[in-house]
């Protein structure tokens, strides 16, 4: 039994979506922020952090972006195979809903048309929306405001097999190291291993709707994540760069079957503000 | 510390990293894009849109302005994409910048050389930011929307110093400090 849906219906769900996600940090978020200010040792970090905590508290109150940068709107859509979509075509009604969003909820448009010639499009479109067909007859719609500071520390390394779990591990925190205080630590990081390098890329995006403090369900990526979260917090770098002991909020590893000569690995940067919002149709 | 801007070479070269300043008077916004429209200006011998001479330039592209607002949520962009353009900034007269992470090597040989001033705002704070700022006036290139140049008149915005006009930079030692691997 097919269900049929009108694009129309995802637009005021995108244009909630967007403000939501932007000035509503989720309590998964701000809760892992006031841990994060119990855990760190540096006064100066514990003064960053109760301004972000605070900053959280009072755009929420006062329906405001929690950061001027309100991203890039990544979105995904898993998209159950029963459904059968009429009406505009879909990317259309999604970039509808992004600029209503946008325009609605006094967002900043951060978009540019062409990435040479750099004319600024206006209404923060186009969305980079990412779908995938799975059983069932709903629509799960997740968006994602990407800042562009998390966004430019990301980093993709062609492993290869020998390099292993400690290949991995090496390039995550040099890319960690590398970044300092750019992407706005303490950080959310999406690894994505396995697959090509696009699949490797997509996952590390996808690693990053999952809660705070949730492991992969795999006993050896959870383990992995663990061990690099705590790595990861060893560095020293703080909330902002400051000098910290809270560098990461949490690391998530998702992976997939790859090649017998392959080990993609992608690495997504995510500031402290872990912004996404989600809805079902 | 309370400051009164602009800067003086005084004022400039008695703060030291991780002083956290509350500052009072006027900054002015600029990013990327004004940063390459300021350059060609320069190597074209054409006047500045402002005059730079002992201003404080605040790497920032604001939200816009809700009902009842001046200026909608702000906060400092990511510094190291305006490395390339400091020494010319330096050389107009710029006394200090606001940005957020760390930023290349040169940058705060460049402090020293010019006693000018790295100074890290409270990213991701923006919600917050936004109620320091009392004034606001667009100067310049419009045209660029949130990247346009503006003028901010702030109370008690509060930065922290990240590089000082002795060249020594707060990552490379703080960081040290707390490093475990």
């Amino acid at each position: 039994m097919m269900r049929v849906l009108n694009t129309k219906e995802l637009i005021p769900v995108i244009r909630g979506l967007c403000i939501q996600a932007c000035q509503h940090l989720s309590p998964n978020v701000t809760d892992a922020l006031k841990d994060a200010r119990r855990r760190e040792e540096s006064p100066l970090c514990q003064e960053i952090l109760d301004m972000l905590i605070e900053n959280a508290d009072y755009a929420d109150k006062n329906n405001l972006a929690c950061c001027q940068d309100t991203g890039m709107t990544l979105i995904f859509m898993e998209i159950g195979q029963e459904v059968c979509w009429e009406g505009e075509p879909l990317m259309e009604a999604v970039n509808e809903g992004v600029r209503q969003g946008y325009q609605d909820g006094y967002l900043r448009k951060s978009v540019v048309a062409d990435p040479i010639r750099r004319v600024n499009t206006r209404d923060n479109t186009p969305a980079v929306l990412h779908t995938e067909i799975v059983p069932g007859d709903q629509v799960t719609i997740t968006v994602l405001p990407k800042g562009a500071g998390s966004e430019n520390m990301c980093h993709v390394s062609m492993l290869t097999p020998a390099d292993g779990v400690e290949g991995i591990k090496k390039a995550v925190l040099d890319a960690v190291d590398y970044a300092g205080g750019k992407p706005c630590p303490p950080l959310v990081i999406g690894i994505g291993i396995g697959g090509t390098m696009d699949k490797a890329a997509v996952l590390s995006k996808q690693a990053l709707r999952r809660e705070i403090g949730n492991r992969n369900p795999q006993p050896h990526l959870a383990e992995l994540e663990e061990e690099l979260l705590k790595e990861i917090n060893d560095s020293g770098i703080g909330a902002l760069g400051m000098g910290g002991t809270v560098t990461a909020l949490d690391v998530h590893v998702e992976a997939y079957p790859t090649h017998i000569a392959c080990l993609p690995l992608a690495i997504t940067f995510q500031c402290h503000a872990c912004r996404h919002a989600q809805a079902v149709l | 510390m309370k400051i009164t801007l602009p800067f003086t070479l005084e004022m400039r070269e008695s703060v030291k990293i991780g002083d956290v300043l509350e500052l009072t008077g006027n900054i002015y916004t600029a990013r990327d894009a004004a940063h390459g429209r300021i350059r060609e200006a320069v190597e074209q011998g054409l006047p500045l849109p402002i005059d730079l001479k002992d201003k404080t330039i605040f790497y920032c592209g604001p939200c816009p302005a809700g009902p009842g607002r001046i200026i909608g949520p702000l906060g400092p962009t990511t510094s190291a994409r305006m490395d390339p353009y400091v020494e010319m900034m330096f050389q107009q007269g710029m006394a200090a910048c606001i940005g957020k992470g760390d930023r290349a090597p040169y940058v705060a040989e460049m402090c020293r050389k010019y006693k000018g001033l790295y100074l890290l705002g409270v990213g991701g704070a923006a919600a917050l930011c936004a109620n320091a700022v009392k004034e606001v006036e667009e100067l310049a290139y419009p045209d660029l929307g949130t990247e346009s140049i503006k003028r901010y008149y702030v109370e008690d915005f509060k930065v922290v110093v990240g590089i000082d006009a002795q060249g020594r930079t707060i990552q490379e030692e703080n960081i040290r400090r707390y490093r475990r691997r």
